[in-house]
């Protein structure tokens, strides 16, 4: 067996099938109504809610306190190279992600806190690019609780904005991960049970105020 | 049941089905539930329709242009440090995935839940090599400990229920304690069972839902966490993916995901989705194989009419809504995959020679639900009609050809069916009582099974209206027979 | 109007007074109606069990026999969804285009009779009578192929003495589905039983549709179950007055 003569002829037969296939006219995307700001991260704080997340909206001065909130009793916390200092309240037993924690380390862990890429209000999706202040993928997989820390310019009403916002990143090669609550199954009779294999716990903090100029 | 090829034909297995009461009760609770929440997600998108337009539209663009999507998928994700491979058919795929397996000197992997990996019947062709795949979707580990098969496309073990799945759980995972049949409690008891597995298992198997062939992105949409895991944590990494997968640009990857988990889960967005591209240094698998699968795709691709199913986005819409999958259950379809989707993609994918499989466009009351359900607007009636044609022909003559034929000939000119027509009025003389008819003999016996038939009555509409005609002033006040 | 009935082969064989009703209400409304005797099926019967050739022989009978109609009315839904819509792609996919191009030139004067009062006309009300409580079920082509929508609703609901009764879950299939309730018998009875509860459940008299192909599968299982309930054809009861009922 060779897969190049597979390629040849799996590439073979594609040609002799699609003959007189059209290229058809695609329809344009269709958009939602222009929305205030107020209105999309009242969506987002909605769809978030419906996901059983938590979710809290504070001025910049009061991150530190709901940092230490959503942490609730989590003492061991993972973050990601690049995550600001300041985001994180005293007290709590950090580790770094410089260098790599091992699989071992992150499931001793209680906590991750990270920032996002960016978020789409209508479906409560937070995307991660795994670009700074968001980590490798394993991070945010396996503690038991997430916090995610949004800043309120980072929402964006849909999710072709969203896919829009993170173009660069993909063409970068970047790997993306779309969050929207917490981990979930509805495999035994429908019934929703929140907390499967990913974080059981998805706490939303989202930082909104002129005065706010963090990073993530 | 295994892969694509049904053991029998689709009545027989449906009779079986239908005759299973606690099949039927947990079918009509599953399917009634996510119907009414699929309805409830799809009004609140003001633009619901476009943006199935548009998922048609996008598909078929990718489809009219596979090969140069696919060349270009291949040298976007070798560029980013993955391997591709190319499979003509099941057996080519199963190969590829075991001798990537044994390289590493695998004898356990974990698998993400992929309909494709079923389509190969990759598990019993890896257990043959020795190398044992652990399924992490909860209801694929439903499945696979039960040593069942799956029967519904997003949901596996829809035919199982709460307590039946407790009684497993409490056999096969060997919990301490006993579980209660809590879904939060059984769900928590796979959590812990595979958490060991995850962490320590160095090669992972998933299907793909889409791939961008612009970025070599590939995409893995989920609800659990188990895909995360299996394409995060190994070190290794296999996807194996139809080759109509495959989108051409990033931002095509928008309305699909608008679209699918409405269609499917009837959630707004699914919990999780990954996307990758080739290999992340020094995040998740460092090696990474996508293997592109053929097995038949291409000669769907060859039918003008056919075309249209390999837009299929897998979403299981049409399973929900369809009243026949509702009854017969999953099984009953005999291929991986089940309902209105499963009934015109299994035999074309078969090339439409495997008599079992050509009974599956039969499977249908042809009652269009399923098409105003699918969100890349396959017309699945119109396929089933197409191909119980193609079905026809591949069978020649038959009883049923023949009468079909004679009704058609008798139907050719106006005299022609009335005189038929009285000569069964004739004909029926014997089966008549008090006006009905409640048997049948031949191939109209499956009528009287349940149902009683009015008789022909003693004037047609043709001949009542020739002698409306003939009396002056009877106006249509004429003749109720 | 000048209206050609395409009367459909089930309603002439079977159910006459279906047709005579329509003629009755048709006329009655002022409206000259014709039948041209020639006439014989619409094909659909071969199409859905997938014998194209036969189909299309009778497809191509039709053309002939209703190329000059003004208007076509059929008291079937889905005769017209077959003439409509299934007719002109399959003898697209049997390459007969001039074909395709003839029956769907017709397409537009092809209407199902409750689509022709409702959307054609504008009339809602035909001053019928009919002292019954009556549920109605929406087969599936008219619902999903021809998009009745209310139609036939708001006509019941503007007949005298009429009880309407919401039948639940009416959107759902009742099984017949043509040659389907004979080759897969099981599930189609599995559809016809809850199809059948449902209509129970109104307390209805009688069940009415705007086809008699699923009026004869549903009926036929409320008579072997001797349920006591019955159907009728939706033109029946538009046709009845005080002065004479149809059904």
């Amino acid at each position: 067996m060779s897969t190049a003569e597979a390629r040849l002829e799996v590439l073979t037969r594609i040609n002799r099938a699609k003959e007189g296939a059209q290229t058809p006219e695609r329809p344009p995307y269709p958009r939602a109504a222009a929305q205030t700001r107020e209105e999309v991260l009242h969506t987002f704080q909605d769809r978030i809610e419906d996901y059983r997340a938590g979710f809290v909206r504070v001025a910049p001065p009061g991150l530190l306190e709901a940092v230490r909130t959503a942490l609730g009793g989590a003492r061991r916390v993972v973050v990601p190279g690049g995550l600001d200092a300041v985001w994180l309240p005293d007290g709590l037993d950090v580790r770094r992600d410089e260098p790599f924690l091992t699989h071992a380390e992150l499931d001793g862990a209680d906590a991750v806190v990270t920032g996002c890429a960016v978020a789409v209000a209508t479906t409560g999706t937070i995307i991660l690019d795994h670009g700074p202040g968001q980590g490798r993928r394993v991070l945010t997989l396996v503690p038991d609780l997430h916090v995610c820390i949004i800043r309120a310019d980072q929402i964006v009403p849909d999710v072709l904005d969203g896919v829009q916002a993170v173009a660069a990143a993909v063409r970068a090669g970047r790997p993306l991960t779309w969050i929207s609550g917490g981990s979930a199954t509805s495999d035994i009779e429908l019934v929703r049970v929140e907390g499967v294999h990913g974080p059981r716990r998805l706490q939303v903090i989202v930082v909104d105020g002129p005065a706010w100029r963090g990073r993530g | 049941m295994s892969g694509l090829h049904p053991s029998r034909p689709f009545p027989e297995a449906a009779r079986e089905a239908v005759g299973n009461p606690q099949l039927r009760a947990n079918l009509r609770k599953v399917t009634n539930t996510i119907r009414e929440k699929r309805l409830r997600a799809v009004e609140e998108l003001p633009h619901w329709e476009e943006l199935r337009q548009l998922g048609a539209a996008t598909k078929d663009a990718s489809l009219a242009n596979l090969s140069d999507r696919l060349l270009e998928l291949e040298a976007s994700v070798v560029a980013r440090g993955g391997r591709v491979h190319w499979a003509r058919d099941a057996a080519e795929a199963r190969e590829l995935v075991a001798q990537i397996a044994q390289a590493h000197q695998v004898t356990e992997l974990i698998k993400v839940k992929s309909i494709t990996s079923d389509e190969i019947e990759l598990n019993a062709a890896l257990d043959a090599h020795g190398i044992h795949a652990i399924e992490t979707d909860l209801a694929e580990l439903i499945v696979q400990l039960s040593h069942d098969t799956p029967s519904h496309i997003l949901v596996p073990a829809i035919h199982r229920n709460r307590a039946e799945i407790q009684a497993l759980f409490n056999r096969e995972l060997g919990d301490p304690q006993h579980l209660s049949d809590e879904p939060a409690v059984l769900a928590g008891a796979a959590r812990r069972y595979l958490r060991q597995k995850f962490l320590t298992t160095k090669m992972a198997v998933s299907g793909a839902n889409f791939a961008v062939a612009e970025t070599g992105t590939v995409c893995v949409v989920e609800s659990e966490g188990n895909g995360r895991m299996c394409v995060t944590l190994p070190e290794v990494l296999v996807s194996i993916m139809g080759i109509e997968k495959v989108l051409q640009t990033w931002e095509d990857i928008s309305v699909f995901m608008e679209v699918l988990p409405r269609s499917s889960t009837a959630e707004r967005m699914n919990p999780y989705t990954s996307f990758w591209s080739g290999v992340t240094p020094g995040d998740g698998p460092q090696e990474f194989h996508l293997i592109l699968l053929d097995n038949g795709r291409t000669d769907v691709l060859a039918d003008e009419v056919g075309r249209q199913t390999l837009r299929c986005i897998r979403c299981s819409a049409c399973l929900n809504v369809c009243p026949v999958y509702e009854r017969a259950g999953g099984h009953a379809y005999g291929s991986v995959y089940p309902g209105p989707i499963g009934a015109i993609l299994t035999p074309q994918l078969l090339n439409m020679t495997d008599k079992n499989a050509n009974t599956l466009p039969g499977a249908s009351s042809l009652c269009g639900a399923c098409y105003d359900a699918c969100p890349v607007r396959i017309n699945i009636p119109q396929v089933l009609i197409y191909l119980r044609g193609e079905a026809n022909d591949q069978k020649g003559v038959t009883l049923e050809s023949l009468a079909m034929q004679g009704m058609r000939y008798a139907m050719s000119e106006g005299w022609r069916f009335e005189g038929a027509v009285k000569l069964a009025r004739l004909g029926q003389g014997p089966l008549v009582r008090n006006g009905q008819i409640t048997a049948l003999p031949g191939l109209l016996g499956g009528w009287t099974q349940s149902r009683d038939l009015s008789a022909f009555p003693p004037q047609s509409f043709r001949e009542w209206w020739r002698t409306r005609n003939a009396e002056p002033g009877a106006g249509s006040e004429g003749g109720q027979p | 109007m000048k209206i050609d009935l395409f009367i459909t082969c089930l309603n002439d064989a079977l159910f006459p007074q279906t047709g005579q009703a329509t003629v009755a209400l048709l006329e009655r409304l002022g409206h000259e109606v014709r039948f041209n005797a020639a006439q014989t099926c619409c094909g659909q019967m071969h199409l859905n069990t997938g014998y194209r050739t036969d189909a299309l022989s009778l497809v191509r009978k039709f053309v002939d026999d209703f190329r000059d109609a003004e208007v076509i009315v059929l008291p079937s839904g889905s005769c017209a969804a077959m003439l409509r819509e299934l007719a002109p792609d399959a003898a697209h996919w049997e390459g007969d285009e001039a074909l395709r191009d003839e029956v769907r030139a017709l397409s537009g004067r092809i209407f199902e009779l409750s689509e022709f009062l409702v959307k054609k006309l504008g009339v809602t009300d035909v001053g019928a009578a009919y002292p019954h409580r009556v549920t109605y079920h929406p087969t599936c082509h008219a619902m999903r192929s021809l998009h009745v929508g209310d139609a036939p609703l708001q006509l019941l609901r503007n007949v005298r003495g009429l009880t309407l009764l919401e039948l639940p879950h009416a959107d759902e299939c009742c099984g017949f589905g043509g040659t389907f309730s004979v080759k897969n018998p099981d599930v189609s009875t599995a559809m016809l039983a809850d199809k059948a509860r449902h209509i129970l459940e109104t307390g209805a008299e009688a069940c009415t549709a705007g086809d008699n192909s699923c009026l004869m599968h549903i009926g036929g299982g409320l008579h072997r179950l001797r349920s006591g309930a019955r159907t009728v054809h939706l033109a029946e009861i538009l046709a009845s007055t005080e002065a004479k009922v149809w059904a």
